[in-house]
């Protein structure tokens, strides 16, 4: 995987605000296998159809993993240790 | 219901394109009319949905170019080499047709009039797009909050809304420009090609010390190195946010 494949959470926010209905790349999340803290946005996104993957631009290790099937979706959030949304 | 307003804001709209402006050889700014828009912050981008006959969809993301203004949405597209979307709304989508939209997205990456803190811009190439939105929105809201932009770029002909940028400084209301061109410069340009390092920083940007907010955006290898090279200098990294783009095929 070349140093320039991966576009950062910024350019997946229509697609996690399809799937969470609120933006979540303002939330600052923590990595639980290095323990970095940074906004979603910061991630690293590697889009493969049918799924997209966030990788803690740290240490590479997945945070967030979706998949989406007809009528279904699947999200796989143990690479997280928290998501600290800002709520009005 | 708020979740109602949030789930609707992720429509897909159907706009109208009604008018293509070409910024450079390579890089087209598409205007767009958008029924029902509820308006942006400068920073924001929309996701780009194109359908073949075949069923076959494709979808891009694009920073937003334009302050918001009532149902007008602009995007700048740069060409990509292999880029088929990109291909089609730089050469061949014309006013009249339309195009599928989804948005604002993106809550991260952007300024708003009330950011009363000095801010540095730093774009490479086409990553001007969304800090360009920034500019504008600064200026139709009639502020002097300080703007510093440094942007890299190959040659002089490379430089998107070179004309508008210009006429904006030369107003005299806090935005100031450096150039860093990066394979060719204009004749007697004092610095040689090159990209954007330590020693041009020093010499270009609003000092550390003023504490600036600081947004980079451009290609991914772009983005890293400024962004190390502002740590490094002793700018707040919590302050600085980045947007990368990159090869990647969209996100749908």
């Amino acid at each position: 995987m070349s140093k320039d494949s991966f576009v950062d959470g910024n350019a997946a926010a229509g697609a996690l605000l399809s799937v969470f209905s609120i933006d979540i790349t303002d939330a600052d999340a923590q990595c639980a296998a290095c323990g970095n803290v940074a906004p979603v946005a910061r991630s690293r996104v590697y889009a493969f159809e049918p799924g997209i993957v966030l990788r803690c631009a740290v240490c590479e290790h997945p945070l967030l993993r979706i998949a989406r099937g007809t009528g279904r979706t699947w999200i796989d959030a143990r690479g997280l240790t928290y998501l600290e949304l800002r709520t009005p | 219901m708020a979740g109602t307003t949030v789930l609707g804001r992720l429509a897909w709209y159907v706009a109208t394109v009604v008018e293509g402006r070409q910024e450079t050889r390579t890089a087209r700014t598409l205007v767009l009319n958008v029924p029902s828009w509820p308006g942006h912050d400068a920073g924001q981008h929309v996701d780009v949905r194109l359908r073949a006959a075949d069923g076959y969809t494709a979808v891009r993301s694009y920073s937003i170019a334009n302050a918001a203004q009532n149902e007008r949405v602009e995007l700048t597209v740069e060409e990509l080499a292999d880029g088929e979307v990109s291909l089609y709304l730089v050469r061949t989508i014309a006013p009249g047709d339309p195009l599928e939209i989804r948005g604002p997205v993106g809550g991260w990456f952007v300024w708003r009039p009330a950011f009363i803190e000095p801010v540095q811009l730093v774009a490479g190439g086409s990553g001007i797009v969304p800090l360009m939105a920034m500019i504008r929105t600064r200026a139709a809201a009639g502020l002097q909050t300080p703007f510093r932009l440094l942007y890299s770029v190959r040659t002089p002909e490379n430089i998107i809304y070179a004309a508008e940028l210009q006429r904006r400084e030369s107003e005299g209301q806090g935005l100031t420009i450096a150039y860093a061109f990066t394979r060719a410069t204009p004749a007697g340009w004092p610095r040689p090609p090159a990209r954007i390092d330590a020693a041009f920083l020093s010499e270009a940007a609003l000092p550390a010390g003023e504490d600036p907010a600081c947004y980079i955006c451009g290609p991914t290898g772009f983005v890293e190195s400024a962004a190390a090279l502002l740590e490094q200098a002793g700018y707040d990294p919590k302050r600085i946010k980045t947007e990368r783009f990159g090869p990647t095929g969209g996100i749908s």
